[in-house]
């Protein structure tokens, strides 16, 4: 395992008295692709804002490389960021916005002109030298962001939702060109966005936040398929979320039926969340001795790749589920889940952990 | 009937303009008189330009008129400046207070202006002359650079600020390089109004500026005493074209930049 290259130790802070990030503890390791990733005001930006030097914690420290950075000014500190509102400086064009951070530097202007060029077509916008910022658009002016920000080559760059003004090409283009330009420079990312699904395709790390916690922090797989609580489960994807009783270690009951898992250490007849993911749900006959559930077919709808379709069970319960074989409304069906498949979850205890879940 | 209305509205903006701008025309017109009566032209002439230039004391008036109006709108411009970022950052509350604060002098009557700073003046025993009068001037051309400057400082991002410091710049590097420039059409439109208020100031100047400095509002105030020569008609209309011209650059000028960086 590689070293920390960035600790936050119980970080905590509040704005007029509501608390935005609660005793924020994580490591990240040297050139690791660490995202943040959490619903719309969950205190992502903040966190960035307190790496960045732009906002000091009430509590706790930042650690880089090492050492205590907690009251380093912005300018001392080594590490760039992009910005969630771009942040271009709009009487510079477009070259002398990504020479200034080398202007400051005192590089030559060789060295500088060959870096515009480089950060220029790196981000698919050749020959944009001499423009004016307000001639841009949006994904354009994103794009100039980015450029700007890695030409100093930083150990550590923050990017606050740095595509998220792109189109779904133009994005995919850009994850690919973040992802080679990380192993190429050896930069440490740390990544925020809203996009589960660009979460987990791009980083090596996903640090899952709600409410200024932490809720899980693991590789994309882990997040995916053990999700640790209701919220991490819902927020990763489309899921099932039931209730249900451990009866005792690798069996949980679901809705009177009993499954068969790979759970132990809950005790025996405990209440616990279990999800259960869309494409692991397989239908079968009716009368199939594996069936598990029963249950009638209910909504379908056509998705590219596949079908998704809803599966009532007499208990009421909408399943979720994801095949490629289609299965018309109205027609009985059995349910059948591999034990691997079946994630179970703690129920939240305390009425602050509760605070943490999904709101249904 | 469109058309007499156009005809009417054309009509009397013509009137006002010429309302307003008859007075000085006549006073124009008249520095070109050669004969001294105000009612009688007796020929074209450029004399009285002439006697200006070569009279000592107007021309002693007016360098300091113009040196005034400069420092003081300078000096006022930096202040100021650095007095609507400072006030920007205050809690709303005290925001509040101080911009009424800084607004009244505004509504002020000069007089009451002139007759309190140099009160003022005497009560901390300095002597009156040059600095009392710069001083005076700089006092009351700052609530006016403030309040132009302040809408673009409320303008400016913070987020822009923060990008330099996050690219290296030192604070005062990130002011100079990124804040200024956003700031500057409000600087420039607060110093021009600066520079032309103290330009034709006289209420004030005539209370603070004590004997034996004249400034050109003054001069003229104490030769009308005297019998007005057309050498003050020749002063009055130089004073009148800089003042237009000063103010003309000041509205125009950001536009034109803006023009001139958009053809770029
Ligand atoms: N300067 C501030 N003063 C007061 N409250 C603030 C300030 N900055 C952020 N907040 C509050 O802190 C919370 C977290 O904000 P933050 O910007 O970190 O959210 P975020 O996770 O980045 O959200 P988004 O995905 O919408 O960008 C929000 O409720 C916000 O209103
Ligand atoms: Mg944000």
């Amino acid at each position: 395992m590689s070293r920390n290259l960035l600790e936050l130790q119980n970080i905590t802070k509040s704005y007029d008295g509501q608390l935005i990030l609660d005793d924020l503890t994580l490591d990240i390791h040297e050139n690791s692709f660490v995202t943040f990733l959490g619903p719309s005001g969950c205190g992502k930006t903040t966190t960035l804002r307190i790496i960045g030097g732009f906002e000091k914690p009430d509590k706790g420290r930042v650690l880089f490389d090492g050492k205590d950075i907690t009251n380093l000014p912005a300018n001392k500190r080594q590490l760039n960021t992009v910005f969630q509102k771009y942040a271009l400086f709009p009487h510079m064009s477009i070259e002398d916005n990504i020479a200034f951070g080398l202007r400051i530097k005192n590089k030559t202007d060789a060295y500088i002109k060959d870096k515009i060029k480089y950060a220029l077509k790196l981000v698919n916008l050749d020959g944009f030298e001499k423009r004016s910022i307000d001639s841009l658009s949006g994904g354009q002016q994103q794009r100039i962001a980015i450029a700007r920000a890695i030409v100093n080559e930083p150990r550590l760059l923050l990017l606050d939702e740095p595509l998220g003004a792109l189109d779904l090409k133009l994005r995919q283009e850009m994850q690919y060109e973040l992802i080679r330009l990380k192993n190429e420079l050896g930069i440490t990312f740390i990544y925020v966005t809203h996009d589960q699904e660009e979460a987990l395709t791009m980083s090596d790390y996903v640090v899952v936040m709600n409410q200024g916690y932490i809720q899980q922090a693991g590789s994309p797989e882990q997040i995916y398929n053990e999700p640790e609580n209701a919220f991490v489960a819902d927020f990763i994807g489309d899921s099932n979320i039931v209730p249900g009783i451990m009866v005792e270690d690798y069996h949980v009951r679901i809705f009177g039926a009993d499954f068969k898992c790979v759970d132990a250490g809950f005790g025996n007849n405990k209440p616990v969340d279990v999800v259960i993911r869309p494409e692991d749900l397989e239908i079968i006959d009716d009368d199939d001795p594996r069936a598990i559930l029963h249950g009638e077919m209910t909504h379908i709808i056509f998705k590219g790749e596949i079908y998704e379709m809803e599966c009532t069970t007499p208990d009421g319960f909408e399943w979720l589920i994801h095949s490629t074989e289609l299965h018309e409304p109205g027609k009985k069906v059995g349910l059948y889940v591999k034990p691997s498949n079946i994630q179970v979850m703690n129920k939240p205890e305390s009425e602050d952990e509760e605070a943490l879940g999904v709101e249904e | 009937m469109e058309k007499l209305k156009s005809a009417l509205s054309n009509c009397y903006l013509s009137l006002i303009v010429l309302f307003m701008y008859a007075p000085i025309a006549t006073l124009v017109v008249l520095s070109f008189n050669s004969g001294r009566s105000r009612a009688q032209w007796s020929g074209f002439t450029t004399d009285w330009y002439v006697a200006m230039w070569a009279d000592e004391t107007i021309m002693a008036a007016l360098r300091n008129t113009v040196i005034i109006a400069f420092l003081s709108a300078f000096v006022a411009t930096v202040l100021g400046t650095l007095a609507a970022i400072a006030i920007n950052n205050m809690k709303p509350v005290s925001k509040n207070i101080i911009m009424s604060i800084t607004n009244v002098p505004m509504l002020n009557a000069d007089i009451v202006t002139g007759i309190s700073l140099m009160l003022c003046f005497i009560a901390f025993r300095i002597s009156l002359g040059f600095h009392t009068i710069l001083m005076a001037h700089i006092t009351f051309n700052l609530p006016y650079v403030i309040l132009s400057v302040m809408p673009k400082v409320r303008q400016a991002s913070k987020e822009t600020y923060e990008a330099a410091l996050d690219l290296g710049a030192t604070p005062f590097q990130a002011f100079l390089t990124v804040v200024l420039p956003e700031l500057m059409p409000g600087v420039t439109s607060g110093f021009m109004l600066a520079f032309t208020m103290s330009l034709d100031d006289f209420i004030i100047t005539h209370f603070t500026r004590g004997a034996g400095i004249d400034t050109i509002s003054t001069l003229v105030y104490s030769q009308v005493r005297k019998g007005i020569s057309p050498t003050m008609y020749a002063l009055s209309t130089v004073i009148f074209l800089t003042v237009f011209i000063v103010l003309m650059i000041g509205n125009y000028a950001p536009e034109w930049a803006k023009k001139r960086k958009r053809t770029v």
